[in-house]
């Protein structure tokens, strides 16, 4: 069996973490914990033997002494969250890995891209959010991706997609029923005094781009236009292109769009056609 | 050795070591640990500039900020140090307040 399963959703620590601040806006929050809930659902339908994680992390594992653009994780577990607990509020666990499929799938990737590979990994809030909702028990073997969106120079959104392509392939390779999801912000300005600001009319239009697979839009993004009008952490688009583009010719739905500045995010629960 | 290497201008600030240390606080608990009982030590394993190495010590998280350390670091070094979400957020806005600008770093990028 191929790739079953594809999605996307956001990741900001603040969506779990900052739970208790959102109380003013508990009946928005609460509609996307239940669309996170429901994509869980739809994943555990398809029933996957492993979920890839498309991730942008943030300094947990990768540094500017060595940053890739692209790495796979091929590990036996996982261990995560590394921020701590109680500012998360995700409990640390060990997560398994699948290191076989891991290991297929980064030979695979490699006939079309150059990938790291990282048999340790250390989840940030960049997974550990995900897999909150989406596999709460932690009995889903999975493999994170990193794609740097941190730090420029950034890998091109052409080998993004290029990337997204390879990793598709090699999914549709394997004999696994495996989902695929990634994660990252839309415009935002994590971290900074900006904090809670979100372009909403940018975020809705890049969305109407992306459930409709606009490929040529998709790629038409610059960073400095990206930095400009969706703000440093709008450079985390990479990891919804990747699936864009692991999904091409198909066109998606999108279950849940809201701006959420306490959560520093407008946070995005979508699926994409699996063809 | 740190002065007469910046002195044949080569390196004007040292961002990527005080980004070092915080990155290696946050994932790393033996650091972690000689951060709390071996401060010093640890600290001249970096090649800090003294700005920084006060803004370390103090923990002076908005000059952190204008110095040019990237927020999804700093946040974590704030976290250390018990900082309420809100007060991270309104200590890097006095930093740019008392300091001025960011000097250095990804929050630069359009004005270069």
């Amino acid at each position: 069996m191929p790739l079953v399963f594809a999605g996307v959703c956001s990741h900001a620590p603040g969506i779990t973490g900052r739970a208790h601040l959102a109380e003013d806006v508990a009946e928005k929050r609460d509609v996307f914990y239940d669309s996170l809930h429901r994509m869980r659902e739809a994943m555990e339908e398809k029933d996957p033997e492993a979920l890839i994680v498309v991730g942008a992390e943030h300094f947990a594992n990768f540094f500017f002494d060595n940053m890739p653009a692209y790495c796979i994780g091929m590990a036996d577990f996982y261990e995560g969250p590394i921020e701590d607990e109680e500012w998360l509020a995700i409990r640390r666990t060990r997560i398994p890995g699948a290191p076989d499929i891991s290991r297929r799938l980064i030979t695979e990737v490699m006939n079309d891209c150059d990938v790291a590979y990282a048999q340790e990994w250390k989840f940030d809030h960049g997974i550990a959010v995900p897999l909150h909702f989406l596999t709460p028990r932690y009995d889903l073997p999975v493999i994170p991706v990193n794609i740097n969106c941190q730090e420029p120079p950034l890998t091109p959104l052409h080998r993004v997609w290029a990337f997204g392509k390879a990793l598709r392939k090699a999914c549709d390779a394997m004999p696994e029923r495996v989902a695929l999801v990634g994660t990252g912000g839309i415009s935002h300005w994590p971290c900074t005094p900006d904090s809670g600001t979100i372009n909403e009319a940018f975020d809705r239009d890049f969305l109407i781009k992306f459930v409709n697979n606009r490929k040529d839009e998709l790629l038409a993004y610059t960073d400095e236009e990206v930095y400009r009008d969706a703000g440093h952490g709008g450079f985390e688009i990479r990891t919804f292109i990747s699936i864009a583009a692991a999904t091409e010719g198909a066109t998606g739905n999108l279950w849940f769009y809201a701006p959420i500045p306490i959560f520093a995010v407008g946070c995005t629960v979508a699926t994409m056609t699996v063809q | 050795m740190t002065i007469e290497f910046r002195s044949w201008g080569l390196r004007d600030v040292s961002l990527y070591y005080v980004q070092k240390l915080i990155y290696q606080l946050n994932r790393d608990m033996r650091v972690r640990e000689r951060f709390g009982t071996d401060r010093e030590a640890l600290l001249k394993e970096y090649e800090l500039t003294q700005e920084e190495l006060e803004a370390i010590r103090t923990p002076d998280i908005g000059k952190l900020f204008v110095l040019g350390v990237n927020g999804q670091l700093l946040m974590h070094y704030a976290a250390l140090h018990r900082y309420p979400w809100a007060n991270y957020i309104q200590a890097m806005r006095d930093g740019v307040t008392k300091y001025g600008k960011v000097r250095e770093g990804l929050y630069t990028m359009l004005e270069k």
